[in-house]
């Protein structure tokens, strides 16, 4: 996974709370096989008119924030649906930092396996880069995930918290698995300790269609 | 040893390896896959030579894109069929057992679980579906995933975890005629809001919750997402157990028996801690309508439709502004003069047998109101539905005027050809009401399967207290 440090970047705002992954990824495009190619559908019913003509109303197709890599949304963003393809669609489009109050917790998992940094700052704070993002045409922000600040070039500086863990992944793009694979002795360790637990019942009695087993 | 909760104890149970203040690794005793977000993390698999460590613990159905009318026929939607295609191959070369759509055990993914008894107590389980909450029902530790998070757990049948904080939501008293697990459950997303639970897995507990079936738990549990909590549980008790007795994958006779012993245990201890505790009584529940576009913007059927003004935060001013427009509702609207064009009784919220019998019983030797357009039962699982049958619930439906289908997730996400059409109105057993949920443009009204009953009778919303007062339950 692309590691992260710091990032600097044109704000888009969505000025929407409980913005959902239904609404990221509709689902009719759930039924592909690769993680590729979800930008260019991300918000899809708002971004589009019929015949997938750009709706001049939707904020990510006004001309200024074309090229945006840094979203500024509001509070449970990322709620409802498990679909990955929500991240997917997110970095595919060019975001690789959102600003937002809260999150969903799915989604805010899914973001950090995706190399993408979901900041989390209070609301007044977020309510402040709304209006100076509205304000002023090409705001853009300086993200240092390091030192764990959002700054713009006027010194506003804020600070966000983050768990270590969290950070350790993005800072060296850590691959998950080959992680918890290190930990194959202590897995087959507890699975030989389990082995008899009511838990680990082997089925019993059924008909099933396993393709020739 | 200090008191826990059951959450806690499910939990400690689990843990694989962990280092102090980073997240553990947990074990998972049950991996449930399907069609639609199974394919990336076989892919990814097999791009570094990965193999899935536990076949014998994943079970793969097709649920989301299937079609609900004749299987004989061929697929048309040729994107769903390579993506059955996809998840047939990748069980066949992983030997991971798979219920295709064919198979008599076919059904939404958070319906076979229990019903074959995949599902067990003091498991933990997950699924790449926000709907996992549905297990918690039998007191297990049961979560949605993302598809890396699937291909995690495919290779090392474990997942990095964090310890979430604890919720406890207490239903006391008695559940009224009328007033469903559906209307409680709704009533608790409207009162803690879509995000009250984000971080924490809830526990319900109190008479109201006891007194419910495992049906009934399940369609509770089902929705504790839709208020935020990635997973809700209701201790195990002897509800559970006898629903548990005999089917496939539970152990039998002395085994059963050890096995009951040991689910015993699975409560939470008395002088255990909450993060945080929320209380309802259940007398006050009445039935529920969803107005808006998430499953947080619901009132009683009495009510009306509220006026944005009414909202204090601006936020939720404009939410509330932008939902009525979506909805093409007016503020101040009586619920019950909501018409409506579409009627879905299914979903793994709302399709076990409790439900269907429910709702026949109320339809029985009435007829599907003219205005209704369509009126569709999609039963949960090809079990469930064989056993409707049986019953004789598929020849009432059919006489009132109901469409009977084949089991799938059909109208809830709309992937196959159940789809609600632009400006139409549901009254839809479902989980969720967001925009577009059930096909473009399409507005979803969230109801209990009675209600839905009712309102394709009336033609509109009706409180079904005062409806058909003889067959309420």
């Amino acid at each position: 996974m692309q590691p992260f440090a710091t990032h600097t970047g044109l704000v888009a705002p969505l000025d929407r709370v409980n913005v959902d992954t239904d609404q990221m990824v509709p689902k009719q495009f759930l039924k592909a096989l690769t993680r590729e190619g979800f930008g260019r559908i991300l918000f899809y019913d708002w971004r589009y008119l019929p015949g997938e003509k750009p709706n001049p109303e939707f904020v990510l197709n006004f001309p200024r924030y074309k090229g945006a890599s840094v979203l500024l949304a509001r509070a449970n963003f990322g709620c409802g649906s498990s679909r990955e393809h929500a991240p997917w669609g997110v970095k595919d489009y060019g975001f690789r930092v959102i600003i937002a109050p809260s999150y969903a917790d799915i989604f805010y998992n899914n973001c950090f396996k995706n190399g993408i940094l979901p900041a989390t700052l209070p609301e007044e704070q977020v309510e402040e880069l709304f209006q100076r993002t509205e304000k002023e045409e090409g705001y853009s922000l300086t993200v240092n995930l390091p030192n764990q600040t959002i700054a713009d070039k006027h010194g506003l500086m804020f600070k966000f918290e983050i768990a270590p863990s969290r950070k350790e992944v993005l800072l060296k793009g850590l691959d998950d698995i080959g992680t918890s694979m290190q930990q194959a002795a202590a897995i087959d360790a507890y699975e030989k300790a389990h082995a008899s637990t009511a838990t680990m019942y082997d089925p019993v009695d059924v008909k099933y269609y396993s393709n020739g087993r | 040893m200090p008191p826990k909760t059951l959450y806690q104890k499910i939990w400690d149970d689990h843990v694989v390896w962990e280092e102090p203040g980073k997240p553990a690794l947990i074990y998972i005793d049950r991996h449930l896959i399907h069609e639609g977000t199974s394919p990336q993390a076989f892919a990814g698999l097999r791009a570094e030579g990965r193999k899935v460590r536990r076949p014998d613990l994943t079970f793969a159905v097709m649920d989301h894109s299937v079609p609900t009318k004749d299987r004989t026929l061929p697929i048309l939607d040729n994107d769903a069929k390579l993506q059955f295609e996809a998840l047939e191959k990748n069980c066949r070369e992983s030997s991971v057992r798979l219920f295709d759509m064919n198979s008599r055990h076919q059904g939404i993914v958070h319906i076979i679980g229990p019903e074959l008894g995949i599902t067990q107590p003091g498991q933990t389980i997950v699924c790449g579906d926000s709907h996992t909450s549905t297990h918690g029902a039998f007191g297990t530790l049961a979560f949605g995933i993302g598809t890396s998070e699937v291909e995690h757990v495919l290779a090392t049948q474990c997942l990095v975890q964090a310890r979430s904080k604890t919720l406890h939501i207490l239903v006391n008293g008695k559940r009224p005629k009328g007033v469903t697990a559906k209307d409680i459950i709704l009533t608790i997303i409207g009162k803690i809001g879509i995000a009250g639970g984000t971080g924490h897995v809830a526990e319900y507990g109190g008479e109201a919750i006891r007194a419910l079936s495992m049906d009934g738990r399940m369609t509770v549990c089902n929705m504790s997402i839709e208020g935020g909590a990635r997973a809700g549980m209701v201790a195990p008790d002897d509800t559970t157990f006898a629903y548990l007795e005999g089917r496939a994958f539970v152990p039998r006779g002395k085994a059963f028996q050890e096995a009951v012993e040991r689910w015993n245990q699975l409560r939470t201890d008395d002088s255990a801690q909450f993060d945080m505790t929320v209380e309802l009584q259940a007398e006050q529940i009445a039935p529920q309508v969803t107005w808006g576009t998430n499953p947080g913007m619901v009132t009683s059927v009495t009510a009306r439709v509220p006026d944005p003004r009414e909202f204090k935060d601006p936020n939720d001013q404009k939410a509330t502004e932008s939902a009525l427009k979506y909805m093409g509702l007016k503020p101040g609207t009586p619920i019950v003069d909501i018409p409506v064009d579409r009627v879905f009784i299914g979903s793994c919220t709302n399709s076990r047998l409790d439900d269907l019998r429910a709702a026949a019983n109320l339809v029985a030797g009435k007829h599907v109101a003219k205005n209704v357009k369509q009126a569709l039962i999609v039963p949960g699982s090809r079990g469930i539905k064989s056993q409707a049958e049986k019953e004789g619930l598929d020849k009432i439906f059919r006489e009132a005027g109901f469409e009977w289908r084949d089991a799938g997730c059909s109208m809830c996400i709309g992937m196959n050809a159940d789809v609600l059409p632009p400006h139409e109105r549901s009254a839809s057993t479902s989980n969720r009401n967001f925009e577009g949920r059930q096909g473009k443009d399409s507005r979803t009204h969230l109801v209990s399967p009675v209600m839905a009953a009712a309102a394709a009778i009336a033609g509109h919303f009706v409180d079904v207290r005062e409806f058909d007062v003889a067959h309420v339950e």
